[in-house]
C-alpha cells in the first residue's frame, strides 16, 4: 500500500502496463520529456525510450488515426488528449474508425485503444479545458466509456483500459489529480464495466461519476444532519452502466438522484433516470432528478461555480425527492 | 539504381514540372528513362502478359458488377474503368507482408491481394460490412471515410519501424482525399517519423462532380515536399510507370528512408458509383482524349510490338475473363443474407452488459414470430 495522488496512480498503472506488454505504447502531446501538461506520463519516456513513449505532433485525429494503426498491427496504443475540449478534432476517428472497425470486420481486427481524457472543470481554466464531452461517446456503439473518482480505482482501471480488448475512452477528473488515496497493487480489482456503492444508505440513491464522487460523498454526510440516510453510487463505468447495482440500490431506497458536470439535455443523468424509471417504477416514491451543469457552453471560469453541481445543489435534490422544502418550493407557490 | 534512390528528396524531385515518368506511350512503345527501368528489368515476356491478364480480369470484373448492380443484384458500385494500371502496377510491386490501407474503389488492388472474387461482393450487396479479413489478404477493409486510411497507414507503418521489420504500409486515396485534414496530418506523422509508408494517390480527375482543379490548383505531387516528403508523379495509365514508382518508394521505405508520395495521374471513365450521373459534368471531349490513353490498349500495342499478343495469349486472357465474370455472378447470386441476431455480433470484443441484455430481448421478440425472420 502506497498513499498516491490519483495522477501518479495512473502514471503508476502507465508504467505497470509499459512493463507488463511490450505491445503498449504511449502516443500524445508534449507526453515525453514534459511528462504531460499534468505530468501523467512523468518519467516513462526516460524510463521506457523514444518508440514506446512518444511526442506527437499536435493533431488529435492524426493521435487517434495512427494509433489505430497501430492497433492493425498489434500494439496496444494509449493515447493522452491533453484536455477536454481539445478531443473534436479526433471524434471522426474516434467515432468512425476505432469504435466500428471491430465490428466492421466480424471482429477479425481489434482496437485496443485506451483514450486518456482529462475532462471536467473546476480548476478556473480558459475555455476549452473543462469540458465533459462523455455522453458523445457513450452515445457511440463500440466503445467502453469509464471514468475513475479515486487513486485506487484510477491505478486499477487505467490497468483494465489498457488489457481491454476493446477501446476504452479513459476520464480522469482533473480536479481530482492531486486528492491522495491509498494505492494497492496487490488488491483484486471490480470488473471494469461495474458500479460500487461507495456508501450506504437508506432513503436516496445518489448515482455520480468522475469528479463528483467526492462531492455526492461530502453531500450525503451533510444530508445526515437533516436525518436523511443517502446511499452513493460511484457510476465507474459510463458505458456499459452498470443498472443491476443501481436498480438494486433504488429498490431499496425508493428515490434516484443522478448528478454530472456535463450539460442536462441528452447527458447520462437521463439514461440512467429513463432506465431506472423503466426497471422499477413501481418501487420510487419520487421522480428521479437530475443535478447537473447547465445547458450552456461551459462558462468564464468566474461562473463556474454556478454551472458545477456543489453540495448544496445537490442536497437541493435531495430534498426534492425526499418531498422536503427545496428551491423549486417557491416556483410552484407562485405559478 | 541506388544512386537514382537516393536522389529522391524534397529538393530534386524525380520528375520535373508538369511532366510524368513514363515507361509505356499511349500508342505503346517503350519511352526510355535510365532513372525507372532497372526497377521492372526483371518484367519479362511471362510477367508482362501477367499483368495483362490482370488488368483484362479488373476491367471484366467491374464491367459485371457495374451490369449487376443495374440489375439490382448489388446495391451500388464503384466503378474503376480506367484506373486498371495505377492499381495493378503499385499492388503487384508489393509484398505479401506489406499492408495496403485504400478506399473504396481499389478492387483491382484487392484482386492483386488475393481477395477472391467472392470477396469483393458483400459490402456491395449489403450482407456484411467487409468481404475479407484483413490478415489474410494484407489489406484493410476500404474506408469509406474519405482519407481516413492514410492514418492508419501511417500508424501502421510506425508500427513496423517499432518492431524494426522492413515491411512497409501503403496508403491508396484519391484526389478529392487531399483536401481532407487527415490526409495532411498523416504527412506531417510520417515525415516526423520516418514512417515506411507509400502515399499513393490517384488523381483520377473527379471527386464525384468536382473536377481536381478545385482540390489543387497546382500537381498534387507537388505537395509533398513542403512536408518533407520526396514525391514523384507518374503516369497512371502506364502499368510499368506505375510499377517502377512503387518499387522505388517501397525500397526507400524498407531501407529506412521513410515516407514517399505518389501521383498516379488517371482518369475515372465511369461515374463516381452506380448512383452518379456523370453526364451533368464531365466534358465529352476531355474523356475522349483519356479513352486514347487507355491503359489496356496501351499494354496491347507494346505487347504486339514485341511479338508477343499471340492468339495463345489471347485465348488465355479471355478464359481468365470468362472465368471471373461466370465467378462474379455465381458468387453474388450465392450471397446468403445475415442472420437476424447477426446485427449484435462483434460490436465488442468482451461481453457488454447493455448489448447483452438488448440481444436478449430482441431475440425473444423474434421468437413470437416463430423463427421466420431470424
Amino acid at each position: 500500500m502506497t498513499a498516491l495522488t490519483l495522477a501518479k496512480a495512473i502514471t503508476l498503472g502507465l508504467r505497470r502496463s509499459l512493463e507488463a506488454d511490450d505491445r503498449v505504447v504511449l502516443l500524445g502531446e508534449d507526453i515525453g520529456k514534459l511528462g504531460g501538461v499534468f505530468r501523467v506520463t512523468d518519467g516513462l519516456q526516460a524510463d521506457f525510450g523514444v518508440r514506446r513513449v512518444i511526442d506527437a505532433p499536435l493533431a488529435e485525429s492524426a493521435i487517434v488515426g495512427t494509433a489505430v494503426g497501430l492497433a492493425f498491427r498489434g500494439f496496444r496504443p494509449v493515447c493522452e488528449i491533453q484536455f477536454d475540449g481539445f478531443i473534436y478534432p479526433g471524434f471522426d476517428q474516434i467515432v468512425a474508425q476505432v469504435a466500428k472497425l471491430h465490428y466492421r470486420t466480424a471482429g477479425a481486427v481489434r482496437m485496443p485503444i485506451t483514450i486518456r481524457v482529462p475532462f471536467g472543470g473546476g480548476i478556473g481554466a480558459v475555455e476549452h479545458h473543462s469540458e465533459s464531452p462523455e455522453a458523445y461517446f457513450t452515445h457511440t456503439s463500440g466503445l467502453r466509456v469509464v471514468s475513475c473518482s479515486n487513486p485506487q480505482d484510477a491505478y486499477a482501471m487505467v490497468r483494465q483500459a489498457i488489457a481491454s480488448d476493446d477501446p476504452v475512452l479513459f476520464f480522469e477528473p482533473k480536479r481530482r489529480y492531486w486528492a491522495t488515496g491509498e494505492v494497492d497493487e496487490e488488491a483484486v480489482a471490480p470488473p471494469l464495466g461495474s458500479a460500487r456503492v461507495v456508501r450506504q444508505g437508506a432513503d436516496v440513491t445518489l448515482v455520480a461519476y468522475g469528479p463528483l464522487v467526492a462531492t455526492a460523498l461530502d453531500a450525503a454526510l451533510a444530508a445526515v444532519e437533516d436525518g436523511i440516510s443517502v446511499e452513493v453510487v460511484d457510476l465507474r463505468s459510463l458505458s456499459p452502466v452498470d443498472f443491476d447495482t443501481v436498480e438494486a440500490s433504488v429498490r431499496a431506497t425508493g428515490r434516484l438522484v443522478v448528478v454530472h458536470e456535463a450539460q442536462h439535455f441528452g447527458g447520462l443523468g437521463a439514461e440512467v433516470a429513463s432506465t431506472i424509471t423503466e426497471r422499477c417504477f413501481f418501487h420510487l416514491e419520487a421522480p428521479p432528478v437530475r443535478v447537473t451543469g447547465f445547458d450552456t457552453p461551459y462558462p468564464a471560469a468566474k461562473l463556474e461555480r454556478h454551472f458545477l453541481p456543489d453540495l448544496d445543489r445537490i442536497l437541493d435534490a435531495v430534498d426534492r425527492v425526499m418531498g422536503r422544502a427545496n428551491s423549486l418550493s417557491a416556483l410552484e407557490v407562485t405559478a | 539504381m541506388l544512386r537514382s534512390l537516393d536522389q529522391l528528396d524534397p529538393s530534386t524531385p524525380m520528375s520535373a514540372p508538369g511532366s510524368l515518368l513514363q515507361l509505356l506511350s499511349p500508342d505503346g512503345r517503350r519511352v526510355p528513362d535510365p532513372e525507372l527501368e532497372p526497377w521492372v528489368a526483371d518484367v519479362d515476356p511471362a510477367a508482362l502478359a501477367a499483368l495483362y491478364d490482370d488488368l483484362s480480369v479488373i476491367r471484366r470484373l467491374d464491367v459485371e458488377a457495374t451490369a449487376l448492380q443495374r440489375q439490382g443484384e448489388l446495391g451500388l458500385w464503384p466503378p474503376l474503368l480506367g484506373q486498371e494500371a495505377a492499381q495493378v502496377g503499385s499492388a503487384r510491386a508489393l509484398r505479401a507482408d506489406d499492408f495496403v490501407f485504400t478506399s473504396y474503389r481499389e478492387n483491382g488492388v484487392a484482386y492483386c491481394r488475393g481477395v477472391s472474387i467472392a470477396q469483393l461482393l458483400p459490402v456491395w450487396r449489403g450482407t456484411a460490412l467487409s468481404g475479407w479479413n484483413p490478415y489474410d489478404v494484407g489489406m484493410a477493409t476500404p474506408a469509406v471515410i474519405i482519407g481516413a486510411q492514410t492514418l492508419h497507414a501511417t500508424g501502421y507503418a510506425l508500427g513496423c519501424a517499432i518492431e524494426g521489420v522492413d515491411s512497409a504500409a501503403v496508403a491508396y486515396f484519391g484526389d478529392g482525399a487531399t483536401s481532407q485534414g487527415d490526409v495532411s496530418e498523416a504527412m506531417v506523422f510520417a515525415a516526423s517519423f520516418a514512417a515506411p509508408v507509400v502515399f499513393f494517390c490517384q488523381n483520377n480527375h473527379w471527386a464525384i462532380s468536382e473536377p481536381v482543379g478545385l482540390q489543387a490548383t497546382r500537381p498534387i505531387a507537388d505537395r509533398a515536399p513542403a512536408f518533407g516528403i520526396p514525391s514523384m508523379r507518374v503516369d497512371g495509365n502506364d502499368v510499368l510507370a506505375v510499377m517502377a514508382a512503387t518499387r522505388i518508394a517501397l525500397e526507400r521505405a524498407r531501407r529506412g528512408g521513410g515516407p514517399t508520395f505518389i501521383e498516379a495521374v488517371t482518369y475515372r471513365m465511369g461515374p463516381h458509383t452506380t448512383s452518379d450521373d456523370p453526364g451533368r459534368y464531365v466534358d465529352p471531349d476531355e474523356k475522349a482524349e483519356w479513352a486514347a490513353k487507355d491503359p489496356i490498349d496501351r499494354l496491347e500495342r507494346h505487347l504486339d510490338d514485341l511479338g508477343l499478343l499471340t492468339d495463345g495469349l489471347r485465348r488465355s486472357v479471355q478464359r481468365s475473363t470468362d472465368a471471373a465474370a461466370a465467378e462474379l455472378r455465381r458468387a453474388c447470386l450465392a450471397l446468403p443474407d445475415p442472420a437476424a441476431l447477426s446485427v449484435f455480433d462483434h460490436v465488442y470484443a468482451e461481453p457488454h452488459s447493455g448489448l447483452d441484455r438488448q440481444r436478449a430481448e430482441y431475440s425473444a421478440y423474434l421468437d413470437l414470430f416463430d423463427g421466420s425472420d431470424s
